[in-house]
């Protein structure tokens, strides 16, 4: 034995998990709904979503460049943010609106990355989900644009405007996705097959999405209209789906506490039957996320746990 | 109600094939033998010998100094060479009795043995504390305090901790396939000592042949129960071994005894019996040398003061070179630098790995995914505690439980950061508790 040994705090072995092999786990559960997008909505969606992640990787690329950071690409987060901001945009049809929405995907992930991630301090610093930080950005400044809605070259109103007009929708073609929405809010079945993926391998769990669904319902129940379609329509339209799973569950803008958790998913799901019902749009999704996302060091404040022995968890 | 198994926990590489199979091999010391005067909790030991005398072995060369203190034993006969700091494999320098081994291991003459039936509570009690036993897991605790609450009859179970949940070291492990007849008996001298306690083994599930092994030397006893607990880190955890084999969970402010508990590890029960039955002071313990750096995994029987170079010579030396040497198991034990330090009554293994893990991985930025709290056995937020402790704020990492932390590294382990969790908790813990001191 010649050579010099390492010499560290305990514990001395480490799981194989990464951040960035995390990241990628949910950039592939991200592809069902990304591959029927692009199967509903045509090859325009596939040029959406890859201007949307390639900007987003690029503008955590230049940023950090510049500020002489460490490059933080390779952990995918850039990716999934973008992935994520590109599956919430709507997809636009003939080339001048293609170039147009490419545009506003470009600009949103450099909001997203620069704006709310990188100048918060860059990876699980930022304070609310910069794809949805993004969205609303977009939402708010392109309003037309952004609720465009064109299917089958058709341009209408999604099922859940639908729904708010007080007109009959079809559940079943919600489920499947075969309605007009965004990118990849629009196929339930697609983005459950993702979240199954991501519970599967032990990314996320049913806590957040869980209470969030499950008191959206009921408050859908309680205070839209007391029957089962109605409330089935609500929980399959619009970013209910996407957003419970991808976007409440991201980790850095959600409670860490396991009560915590409950109580964001019960807010969400109130916010966004608050915002769905009563509110003038018929989505809610995307602004009781990132409201919430505020609330995250109160609620986290209010839910320390107790430890094991003084009465907490056993 | 006991569950067999507690909320949190991690399922680390467990390493234990290197040398489970491996009898448990005596070995004769060649160098020097070192003991440190403090191998345990509390006060060191005071030599009782100087610089020139021969001694014999089982001879007492430093007793205890205090009543929170343990005495130390000559495990070779020889002159004592020097009383001078050395360095123990926690990486400090402690004073220690250095003895040069003539090698023809005389004895001095034991006291005669009573009958157990004959022996009063505090002769029992005495005689483990003459032996100098101290909690041979990893803690060093003095086992005749420890034997000693205040209400005696209050204690209503003696649990062996066998869980040996630490992954690689299959010392506890060999002790109970070999010597298990020796465990039930120093547990039924434990129990003797508590006139309403019941004894529990509690093994973790991946070591069925022990549980089967001591359920069968057990059939007769009435008042031992071997469980077989779910094989989790960290089932052997004081804490957590009796949350599952009793159901009862104590927090850092409790001793096990408030839960009406005794824990004491495979290889203490085992030198309590020779103690109390055989009369013999504690002078040896099981060590198991693995890694995959060692040509040839073993578990010896090491006197204690035995220098590690000469039981990893014994392993068949080093096959390849090795980056990272651990005294204890990987998940608590210590990194060494040097492995010029002595077997202690709390060295259970020596692992020599040919890849360091941890500087594998860079630190990146913890994005709160919260896996540190699933597997918190204490139930508490490590990625919070450890920015309050990099950040120093004390108020806010009391605030968040941060003294209930029983430094097992799960979150270290578990983070996908490769944050040093349990290093920075640990160490603001330290700050809390001194500062409280005060």
């Amino acid at each position: 034995m010649s050579g010099l040994l390492n010499v560290s705090s305990s514990p001395h072995v480490r799981s194989k998990d990464t951040t960035s092999k995390i990241m990628m786990y949910v950039f592939i559960a991200l592809m069902p709904a990304s591959l029927f997008g692009i199967y509903n909505f045509g090859i325009n969606a596939l040029i959406v979503i890859a201007v949307t992640v390639g900007a987003a990787v690029a503008a955590e690329y230049l940023y950090e460049k510049a500020m002489h950071k460490t490059c933080t690409v390779g952990d995918w987060s850039a990716a999934v943010t973008g992935l994520l901001l590109a599956l919430n945009l709507p997809c636009p049809y003939g080339t001048e609106n293609l170039i147009r929405m490419c545009l506003l995907g470009i600009l949103g992930s450099a909001f997203a990355i620069i704006v709310v991630k990188q100048l918060f301090g860059g990876l699980g610093q930022n304070f609310m989900n910069p794809a949805l930080g993004a969205r609303c950005f977009l939402l708010i400044s392109f309003t037309g644009r952004m609720t465009t809605f064109t299917y089958d070259g058709v341009t209408g109103a999604t099922p859940l405007a639908l729904l708010k007009a007080g007109e009959s929708v079809n559940v079943l073609d919600m489920v499947i996705g075969r309605i007009p929405g965004t990118i990849g809010e629009t196929s339930v079945i697609a983005i459950v097959i993702g979240a199954i993926f991501l519970i599967w391998m032990d990314v996320i769990d049913l806590r957040i999405p869980g209470t969030y669904i499950v008191t959206f319902a009921v408050f859908a129940f309680i205070f839209g209209q007391h029957n089962l379609g109605y409330v089935c329509a609500e929980l399959a339209g619009g970013g209910l789906m996407l957003g419970a799973f991808f976007m409440a569950t991201d980790y850095v803008t959600s409670p860490i506490t396991k009560k915590g958790q409950i109580l964001y998913g019960i807010l969400l799901g109130c916010l966004t039957g608050l915002f769905r019902i009563f509110g003038g749009s018929a989505e809610g999704v995307s602004y009781a996320i990132i409201f919430s996302n505020l609330l995250v060091p109160l609620i986290e404040r209010i839910t320390i746990p107790k430890a094991f022995g003084k009465g907490g968890e056993k | 109600m006991a569950l067999l198994t507690f909320k949190g926990g991690v399922h680390p590489y467990d390493g234990k094939d290197l040398s489970k199979d491996k009898p448990i091999l005596e070995i004769l010391p060649k160098g020097d033998l070192v003991y440190p005067l403090s191998q345990h909790i509390g006060a060191p030991a005071a030599p009782v010998v100087a610089v020139g005398d021969r001694v014999l072995v089982n001879q007492k060369i430093a007793e205890a100094g205090g009543f929170v203190s343990a005495p130390v034993y000559a495990s070779v006969s020889g002159t004592v060479k020097a009383i001078e700091p050395r360095l123990v494999s926690t990486g400090s320098m402690v004073n220690s009795i250095i003895v040069e081994n003539d090698g023809k291991y005389e004895e001095a003459e034991l006291p005669k043995v009573k009958p157990l039936e004959e022996l009063t509570r505090e002769e029992k009690i005495n005689m483990i504390k003459n032996a100098g036993i101290v909690g041979m897991g990893g803690a060093g605790f003095p086992t005749h305090v420890k034997l000693s609450p205040k209400e005696p009859e209050k204690i209503e179970y003696v649990i062996v901790n066998a869980a040996e949940c630490e992954p690689y070291i299959t010392a506890d492990y060999r002790r109970m396939l070999e010597n298990g007849e020796k465990l039930i008996a120093g547990l039924k001298i434990s129990l003797s000592l508590f006139p309403n306690a019941k004894g529990i083994i509690g093994v973790e599930d991946n070591k069925m042949d022990c549980v089967k092994h001591l359920q069968e030397l057990a059939k007769g006893e009435s008042n031992i129960e071997v469980m077989a607990l779910k094989t989790k880190y960290p089932q052997g955890a004081e804490r957590q071994l009796i949350y599952a084999t009793t159901g009862r969970a104590i927090n850092s402010k409790m001793l096990p005894a408030d839960a009406g508990c005794i824990v004491d590890n495979v290889e203490t029960v085992i030198s309590i019996y020779r103690a109390v039955a055989e009369g013999k002071p504690l002078t040896s313990r099981v060590v198991t040398i693995t890694g995959q750096a060692i040509a040839e995994p073993r578990n010896f029987l090491a006197p204690l003061g035995i220098n590690f170079n000469e039981l990893i010579e014994a392993a068949g030396g080093y096959k390849s070179e090795p980056q990272k040497l651990i005294s204890g198991g990987p998940m608590m034990g210590f990194a060494m630098y040097s492995t010029d330090c002595p077997v202690t009554k709390t060295s259970s293994a020596l692992l020599a790995f040919t890849e360091d893990e941890v500087s594998r991985y860079a630190e990146t930025a913890c994005i709160n995914c919260g896996r540190c709290v699933s597997v918190c056995p204490s139930r508490i937020v490590p990625s919070r505690l450890a920015d309050y402790s990099q950040n120093n704020v004390p108020e806010l990492f009391e605030k968040w439980e941060g003294l209930e932390c029983i430094e097992c590294g799960s979150c270290s382990y578990v983070c996908p950061a490769k944050r040093p969790l349990a290093q920075a908790i640990r160490s603001m813990k330290k700050t809390v508790i001194a500062s409280k001191r005060k």
